[in-house]
């Protein structure tokens, strides 16, 4: 490995890496954005709608952080609250009813943390999604492509399959909220990106996620027409299992089983 | 955000171990000062009324009392003991960490599992132990609480829950997490199959299990004055920088924003799940003469 888990942090936090709208407007045709979670409001974190996948209909949510300045600040530096999770709820039962697979794009820090997001439930809206992921009769395909932030990622992804960037992570906290609650010291950042095992290998040997993306060629146009083709073969597979629900419940029902004592 | 929030002082009785433990000990009865009304309760007192201050305040409590509290009397059986998790991510310092928690607490995990009957009713029970790495969720909490909503769904039974957590547990990584969406698979299959869960949420209950198993069931009840939150009330104001409206985050709060159904004050609880369980037991009497 070339880099050091915190390294991979940063890579997986550069503003230059493709974000969500970008796979969403370079692996996909045709794309219908549909705004708003039809309670409150629309979240800007996180967009959804409908699409083609090399002819065929799909339901694609992605977290969106922007890439200049101003566009980070108006999708909320990629941090969904409540609306982002309710909306993206929305669209997978509407993607249930019409029976087309799921494909979510996963890049956040962490579920929006303000005074709004609290009062308007973000618990509530990431423990519905969890929930309510775990039974829906279509195929999902998580794809984590820069951070994944704890729940608030965790709640775009339970599904069949999660795939990681190479120099994508996931997390249960950051490193640096890590050292600082444990060590008092969030330079001690870097030791915590080690321990926490957050590197896409680590992830898989966890058996948290099924495939390590190449970024060969990353954002250019034979990495996109990779992705989709992976996505699918996949889906296409997934589409015809005619036991989804009950092997997405086993894939999270085996973690952290075999680490027990008894 | 982290899902391991930072968490309110740990108030004094807690300190002693698992119940209350006197802060003075002269000739007379033991005493307890009250945080809230900031009187000397006689700790005896204390432990009469469920660790309930006669000026209202909910001290914390712990999982083997709260179950002895809400269980009918030498009916709960005790699930899953030995789950427990051993540092599978050789995380720094955490197995000492481990150590020293289970020999403090006298537990092997942050939540008890088993079987009881309240009021009369057949019903899974679990509560989770604020002494025990105030109530973290790692793999052996995930997996034990799991377990018990895949017996509550195989025997059918309902579920009563009782919820204290500053959120995952961070020295074990993605395991950790994913027990968010593990027992979240597993109340949605108790559900599914038409059984009740009520969760009781009591001082703190934040972070990924407030995001997962606690904010799923049918009935959620709240402890008054808890803290019940996603992100900590700290990190919301470093990084807002606002001031926090009053009363963020408590019990009564998450009430006016319609989260939770009731706050139920402790001594009323059993009485409030005895009546809860048995509007769930059966259907309508079709045959009832009554016109």
């Amino acid at each position: 490995m070339s880099q050091t888990p915190y390294e991979r942090v940063r890579l997986a936090r550069d503003s230059r890496r493709p974000t969500g709208l970008d796979y969403i407007r370079n692996v996909f045709e045709d794309f219908l954005e549909l705004h708003g979670d039809r309670r409150f409001g629309d979240d800007p974190a996180i967009v959804g709608g409908i699409a083609s996948l090399n002819g065929n209909p799909v339901t694609v949510i992605a977290m969106e952080k922007g890439h200049t300045a101003r566009e980070r600040s108006a999708r909320n530096f990629g941090a969904p609250g409540p609306e982002g999770y309710r909306k993206a709820l929305r669209l997978m039962k509407q993607a249930e009813k019409f029976g087309r697979p799921i494909v979510c794009f996963v890049d956040t820090s962490g579920a929006n943390c303000g005074i709004g997001a609290e009062e308007r439930g973000q618990g509530q809206a990431i423990a519905e999604n969890l929930m309510e992921m775990t039974t829906l009769c279509v195929p999902i395909i998580s794809v984590l492509i820069g951070e994944g932030g704890s729940g608030g990622a965790l709640a775009l992804a339970v599904a069949d399959r999660v795939w990681m960037l190479k120099n994508a992570v996931y997390s249960v906290i950051s490193p640096e909220g890590c050292a600082s609650i444990l060590w008092k010291d969030a330079k001690k950042a870097d030791v915590a990106a080690k321990s926490l095992r957050l590197t896409a290998e680590d992830a898989k040997a966890l058996g948290v996620v099924e495939g390590i993306l190449s970024e060969h060629e990353l954002g250019k146009e034979k990495f996109y027409r990779r992705l989709g083709r992976l996505l699918e073969h996949e889906l296409g597979r997934l589409l015809v299992d005619p036991d989804l629900i009950g092997k997405r419940y086993e894939r999270f029902r085996r973690i952290g089983r075999r680490e027990l004592m008894s | 955000m982290p899902l391991i929030n930072f968490l309110k002082p740990k108030n004094e009785l807690e300190e002693g171990g698992r119940t209350a433990a006197p802060l003075q000990q002269d000739d007379g009865e033991p005493e307890k000062k009250c945080p809230n009304c900031h009187k000397e309760i006689p700790v005896s007192l204390l432990q009469a009324r469920n660790l309930v201050c006669p000026c209202g305040y909910h001290f914390r409590m712990g999982a083997r009392q709260r179950i002895a509290m809400l269980a009918d009397r030498g009916s709960f059986q005790e699930l899953y003991r030995t789950v427990s998790s051993e540092n599978p991510l050789d995380f720094p310092g955490y197995q000492e960490k481990l150590e020293v928690v289970r020999r403090a607490s006298r537990e092997e995990e942050a939540v008890i599992c088993g079987r009881a009957r309240l009021g009369g009713e057949d019903c899974c029970i679990f509560a989770m132990e604020a002494q025990f790495m105030m109530g973290s969720m790692g793999s052996a909490t995930g997996e034990k609480i799991t377990a018990l909503f895949e017996y509550a769904a195989k025997n059918r039974l309902p579920v009563i829950g009782c919820t204290v957590s500053g959120g995952a547990r961070m020295q074990e990584g993605l395991l950790s997490l994913m027990q968010m969406a593990k027992t979240s698979a597993a109340v949605k299959r108790h559900s599914d199959v038409g059984l009740l869960y009520a969760a009781v949420l009591t001082d703190p209950t934040t972070g990924g299990v407030t995001a997962s198993f606690a904010m799923e069931a049918d009935v959620i009840l709240a402890e008054p004055g808890a803290t019940i939150g996603f992100a900590g009330a700290r990190v919301i104001e470093q990084t807002t920088r606002k001031s926090l409206p009053k009363g963020f985050q408590r019990a009564e709060f998450v009430l006016d924003h319609g989260f939770v159904d009731a706050i139920v004050e402790r001594n009323s609880q059993k009485e409030y799940l005895a009546k809860l369980l048995k509007l769930h037991k059966g259907g309508w009497n079709h045959e009832s003469d009554a016109v």
